[in-house]
């Protein structure tokens, strides 16, 4: 191997990270993951959500406490309690939300911490004419002394990295930093980049970008579900095989399965339920058509960053759309509250169980009648008789731990969890239901439960959008197919005699869809 | 036992009956009600009567900190009211007739339910800090009021208007009437409608109530102007109390004292789940605070001493760091235990 | 308000060209603005009322408010940050009594100097460390300060205790000539600090870091910065202002006087926030506090001057402008997301 090679030439690793396991209640974020870095070398670090990328950069650089491992910075075993003592030992961090603070300068932003003193007060023209100088050698015409929030995201993004670039860091971790430029300014990243590491800096290079991980990586790492998959040295390896890598293929699912979903048949009779025509929104998704028809599923496969989720967003208003037009029931239609959605028997449940979903100090009872008393209103409570007999049915027929409807939402586990947010939705009836990795982080059994239920669902005439990294599961529930990368639908067609490898092929672009 | 010390009253009910005992030993007669004219009177009973206008802004208080908000000019509201009311009376030829009090208290209520509307529109229309939006009026309310009795205290002499802070039916004082009343209503409606779960949902997770389609901008609406209602009614009571509308004091750091029964009784200021019972608990802690310093011979005023120290200590209960750091200790104090076991 | 449109051209275009050719940076703009209302209702007094444009009328509202600029000062670090300090009145008057019953006690005068700022300190630090490290609210620990101060007032004495220290009293009825006008100590002690202030917020890695916790306190960590020093000094230095503010309060009123103050943090929020800081942390200039406090002061003189207006037009008038201010900060911030 040539990167073995080269190794040979090095005398160690700038940083071992090996065995390292973190925990959060109730989640094994990473377990017993390594991770080796040499001088002058970019290694992009690869996998889903909830793979445990951001966890493992957390962990190297003293945000996260670890449970288990080491991690060695030039040969020495080093615990890190803050990102100040890891920046202290040439660590920097460019995080995925830039991490900045706009109220502040450019310059400011850049030297924050370290900012040159003379007679212990700060020489701000000495900081000004510093900052101006990475700047030039990074190629960027910015006014140091401009404050940093009248510049657009991207720009910030590339103040955060000129940060990072002056710290003199032997090892420089960008956690997607890409996500937010146009080609140009990638272009320009990467000369930096490359620049750096002909330095002999490390670089680890987080991105969902897979043209750009190829373009400038010399090694990757793949994680999944918080594990170690494997390391690839770039030069050897396809785009294919590392899809494959990130998205693995969890065989004892398959089996555990029912294959009740299996049949697949086209349903595009009538006219759609819902129809929308060149829908989009300026940053997140450029212009979709898509239609879905009655008792219909749709799977939507892609990669983290496609556009999945914001597909999903706009189909149910939580984020309104620039452009384009939408139809439900043949009827012209704008979203721009769920409200207006719920109205209209959409229903959408979100891959931000936490955050966009659990009312974690809530009883399983208030979480799933939440969406059905909102529309009813507050001066019209559902009756408790009504209340109990749903709830029940829904803890039956989902197989909720603990059975109890008083049980509050934070004990829950996530698959549990996942089904309240289910049961919650089911009870309003909708005739549209958006399912945005629903099976994500919860254990074999309830996914398997999930799935039987979409299946179930579908059978009786609800019309499912089905979003999922996890292409069996796709494949399994969809009746149609839909492709998303870099922000656009790619390709769309019946699921007849389509495999895993045809979807990886298509998400890795190696088959340009012909559509 | 350890189930009990974890229910959530269990600290704020503890203080409060520890307060009692302490009355009890410092004055045997503490508890005794006796039967005056057909009226009841006690200590007891002035712990309830002084504390009803503080317990009917707390629990208009509770709804609002329980969707993560805070209200600073309840204190504001309760000089307008009163101003409003006993302006108007003082103003009107017929004074001292029941029809003119009604009339009088109407307004009031009216004027602070705007009141409530404006900031209520502040903090969920124009999307200002709570805090901030507040402010405003904690600061110009004053003038208000004094501005509607123009810098003078207004007396009034009228029975019927008497009657709300002063008067007595079925041999209860009527300000206890009306706290208790209120605090059925809000329970009510909090409790049997589904208000209070959709308050709580807005409170603990905004976002995640936005998406199951809950109407929340309505709802943080809603809250300002109950509590603003309020603080109007306590105005009355505290204006009927005296016969008069003192702009300047009336209701003074009534605002502080609400905050504090509604953080007493457990409900945390960063919103979500509220509990009525828990305010109603705080109130007469205050209250109860206030009356027994002077009974054991510590000078009235210090009573902030206390209640700085009852504050930060229920807030450290409540605190999860501060309930981890106390479990460490715990906890690695059973470990050494079992170690020499 | 008619009078002062016309006061404000006449001074622009009465200006040199290099003056206004030069175009500030946009932190100043509130400031500016803040400036602009005080010379305006400057401008409108002096035509309405006779006397009112001597310059002794600004001076004398220095000399009356040099106190409350030294808790606006103050103020500013906290609200910088994100947070609030809502003890700083009571600590005022806590201030008063300890200086008047010390000096009462025969200590010397220098010595209980030290005293008062050393215990307006502690307190700061005690309500900074329970705010940061237990993770409770700033409004409900300084809510406590405020009542732990106001009740050891109390048991200090319950009445009010004259000073009779003579260094105490002829600072206080010291003045420095300044041609036909005049100030008092106070005012330099007041300035002093603001300068200070100035120094340390700009010039200095903690004072950075002020505005950088109040844009981000995430950012902030993640850039290894010393967020929980920072966090923690905003009210050491507060509670510190805040004992100052009570030396100069003791010495304008030349007592210990446990009711006074009351509402004084109101007074410090509110010159802040029209100071042009943003209550939500991380924008705002120590200047522009002392600007907002020379407004506030402007609307008394105001008052004291017509003597038709009646005193509680300054309440509603403080809470106009709070609104206004408010209001224009929500314009400003949301265009900024």
């Amino acid at each position: 191997m040539t990167a073995e090679a080269a190794q040979a030439t090095r005398t160690q690793p700038v940083v071992e990270v090996s065995g390292v396991s973190v925990s959060f209640p109730g989640v094994k974020a990473l377990q017993s993951v390594g991770l080796t870095l040499w001088p002058g070398e970019v290694h992009a670090l690869m996998g889903e959500n909830g793979a445990g990328k951001s966890t493992l950069i957390k962990a190297l650089t003293g945000v996260y406490s670890i449970d288990e491992g080491t991690i060695l910075v030039g040969g020495e075993e080093r615990t890190f309690h803050s990102p100040a003592e890891s920046q202290a030992a040439g660590i920097s961090t460019v995080y995925q939300e830039i991490n900045l603070c706009t109220n502040l300068t450019v310059a400011e932003n850049m030297m924050l911490g370290r900012e040159p003193r003379s007679f212990g007060r700060i020489d701000t023209r000495e900081m000004n004419r510093r900052a101006g100088d990475v700047l030039t050698r990074l190629g960027l015409e910015l006014d140091p002394k401009s404050q940093l929030g009248t510049h657009p995201i991207a720009i910030q993004q590339l103040v955060a990295i000129a940060r990072a670039v002056d710290i003199d860091a032997e090892l420089l971790i960008l956690d997607e930093p890409t996500s937010s430029l146009d080609a140009d300014e990638v272009a320009k990243l990467f000369e930096v980049m490359r620049t750096l590491r002909t330095n002999g800096v490390a670089i680890v290079f987080v991105s969902h970008f897979l043209d750009q991980v190829f373009e400038v990586s010399d090694r990757m790492t793949v994680l999944r579900n918080g594990q170690f998959v494997g390391e690839y040295v770039t030069a050897d390896t396809t785009q294919l095989e590392v899809v494959r890598a990130m998205i693995g293929r969890e065989l004892e699912t398959l089996e555990k399965i029912e294959q009740a979903a299996e049949e697949h048949t086209v349903k595009a009779q009538g006219a759609p339920l819902l129809e929308v025509l060149q829908l989009g929104r300026k940053g997140s998704v450029e212009a979709v058509d898509l239609q879905v028809f009655e008792g219909e599923v749709i799977g939507v496969a892609g990669l983290l960053g496609s556009g999945r989720t914001e597909l999903a967003r706009l189909l149910f208003g939580a984020d309104t759309a620039d452009n384009g037009d939408m139809r439900v029931r043949s009827k012209h239609t704008k979203l721009r509250t769920p409200r207006q959605a719920i109205d209209q028997k959409i229903a959408f449940s979100s891959e931000n169980r936490r955050s966009e979903g659990v009312i974690e100090d809530l009883s399983i009872a208030d979480n799933m009648v939440l969406a059905m008393q909102a529309s009813r209103g507050w001066l019209r409570p559902i009756p408790a008789k009504t209340k109990d007999r749903l709830v029940r049915k829904y803890i039956e027929a989902l197989d909720i731990r603990p059975a109890d409807p008083q049980a509050l939402m934070r004990n829950l586990s996530g698959g549990n969890q996942q089904k309240v947010l289910l049961a919650r939705w089911l009870i309003t009836e909708p005739e549209l239901l958006i399912l945005d990795e629903p099976t994500r982080g919860i254990d074999i059994g309830a996914k398997a439960q999930i799935q039987q239920l979409v299946a179930d669902l579908a059978k009786d005439g609800m019309s499912v959008v089905f979003i999922s990294a996890e292409l069996e599961e796709v494949l399994r529930l969809s009746d149609r197919l839909v492709v998303m990368r870099d922000r656009r639908k790619i390709d769309e067609r019946a699921n007849e005699d389509v495999s895993v490898s045809d979807v990886l092929e298509i998400i890795a672009g190696e088959v340009r869809a012909d559509a | 036992m350890r189930s009990l010390t974890k229910h959530a009253l269990f600290w704020p009910l503890f203080a409060l009956v520890l307060l009692l005992v302490v009355n009890v030993i410092a004055t045997p007669s503490f508890f005794s009600i006796r039967v005056q004219d057909g009226h009841l009177y006690g200590s007891l009973i002035d712990i309830l009567r002084n504390g009803a206008p503080t317990l009917l802004i707390a629990l208009g208080m509770t709804l609002v900190i329980a969707t993560r908000g805070i209200d600073l000019s309840v204190g504001a509201i309760v000089a307008i009211s009163g101003a409003v009311a006993c302006t108007y009376m003082a103003g009107s030829p017929d004074e001292s007739t029941a029809g003119r009090a009604i009339v009088a208290m109407s307004m009031a209520v009216g004027v602070s339910i705007l009141l409530g509307l404006w900031n209520g529109f502040l903090v969920s229309v124009l999307g200002i800090q709570p805090i901030i939006a507040t402010l405003v009026l904690m600061t110009a309310g004053r003038g208000l009021a004094m501005l509607i009795t123009d810098g003078q205290i207004t007396t009034v002499n009228n029975a019927a208007f008497k009657k709300v802070g002063a008067g007595f039916v079925m041999g209860l004082p009527v300000a206890i009437l009306i706290a208790l009343a209120v605090f059925a209503i809000t329970a009510l409606l909090t409790r049997r409608t589904a208000l209070g779960m959709l308050i709580e949902a807005v409170g603990i997770n905004p976002e995640a109530s936005r998406l199951a389609g809950v109407r929340a901008r309505t709802i943080t609406w809603t809250v300002y102007v109950f509590v603003a209602f309020c603080a109007g009614i306590a105005g009355l009571m505290i204006a009927s109390n005296t016969s008069a509308a003192d702009a300047n004091s009336a209701g003074l750091w009534i605002e502080l004292d609400a905050i504090l029964a509604v953080v007493i009784g457990g409900t945390s200021l960063a919103g979500g789940r509220f509990s009525l019972t828990g305010t109603l608990i705080g109130a007469m802690f205050i209250q109860t605070l206030a009356t027994t310093i002077p009974t054991i011979g510590i000078p009235a005023e210090t009573n902030y001493l206390f209640k700085a120290v009852a504050v930060i200590a229920v807030c450290l209960l409540q605190s999860p760091k501060a309930r981890a750091a106390l479990s460490v200790r715990r906890t690695s104090s059973l470990h050494a235990k079992g170690a020499s076991a | 308000m008619s009078a002062q449109a016309p006061t404000i051209k006449d001074l622009g275009s009465s200006l040199p060209d290099s003056i206004r050719r030069f175009t500030p940076p946009p932190r100043f703009y509130p400031v500016i603005a803040t400036f602009a209302l005080f010379i305006g209702m400057f401008g409108a007094g002096s035509i309405r009322y006779e006397g009112f444009s001597s310059p002794q009328t600004v001076l004398s509202v220095l000399v009356d408010n040099s106190f409350l600029i030294v808790l606006a000062v103050g103020m500013t670090f906290v609200i910088l940050t994100g947070g609030i300090d809502l003890s700083v009145g009571s600590v005022v008057a806590l201030s008063t009594m300890i200086a008047a019953s010390t000096l009462r006690a025969g200590w010397s005068a220098p010595l209980v100097v030290v005293a008062v700022l050393l215990t307006g300190s502690v307190l700061g630090l005690l309500m900074g460390l329970v705010i940061h490290y237990f993770e409770i609210q700033p409004f409900i620990v300084t809510l406590a300060g405020m009542f732990l101060a106001r009740g050891l007032c109390y048991v200090i004495s319950l009445e009010s205790i004259p000073i009779k220290n003579e260094t105490f009293t002829s600072f206080a009825s010291g003045t420095i000539e300044l041609g036909d006008y005049f100030i008092t100590p106070s005012v330099v002690v007041a300035l002093i600090v603001l300068v200070i202030a100035a120094v340390v917020l700009h010039m200095t890695r903690f004072g950075r870091t002020v505005y950088a916790v109040g844009g981000s306190e995430q950012s902030a960590l993640l850039m290894g910065l010393a967020v929980a020093r920072t966090k923690v000094g905003v009210y050491v230095i507060s509670g510190f202002c805040s004992a100052l503010a009570g030396l100069l309060f003791s010495i304008y009123t030349l007592s210990g006087y446990n009711l006074g103050a009351v509402g004084m943090e109101l007074d410090a929020i509110a010159a802040v926030v029209i100071g042009g800081t943003l209550l939500t942390g991380g924008s705002g200039l120590v200047l522009g506090s002392a600007v907002g406090v020379l407004v506030l002061g402007l609307i008394q003189s105001f008052i004291s001057f017509d003597g038709t207006l009646s005193s509680w037009w300054t309440k509603i008038t403080i809470g106009v402008l709070l609104l206004v201010f408010v209001l224009i900060q929500r314009l400003f911030t949301r265009r900024a997301v």
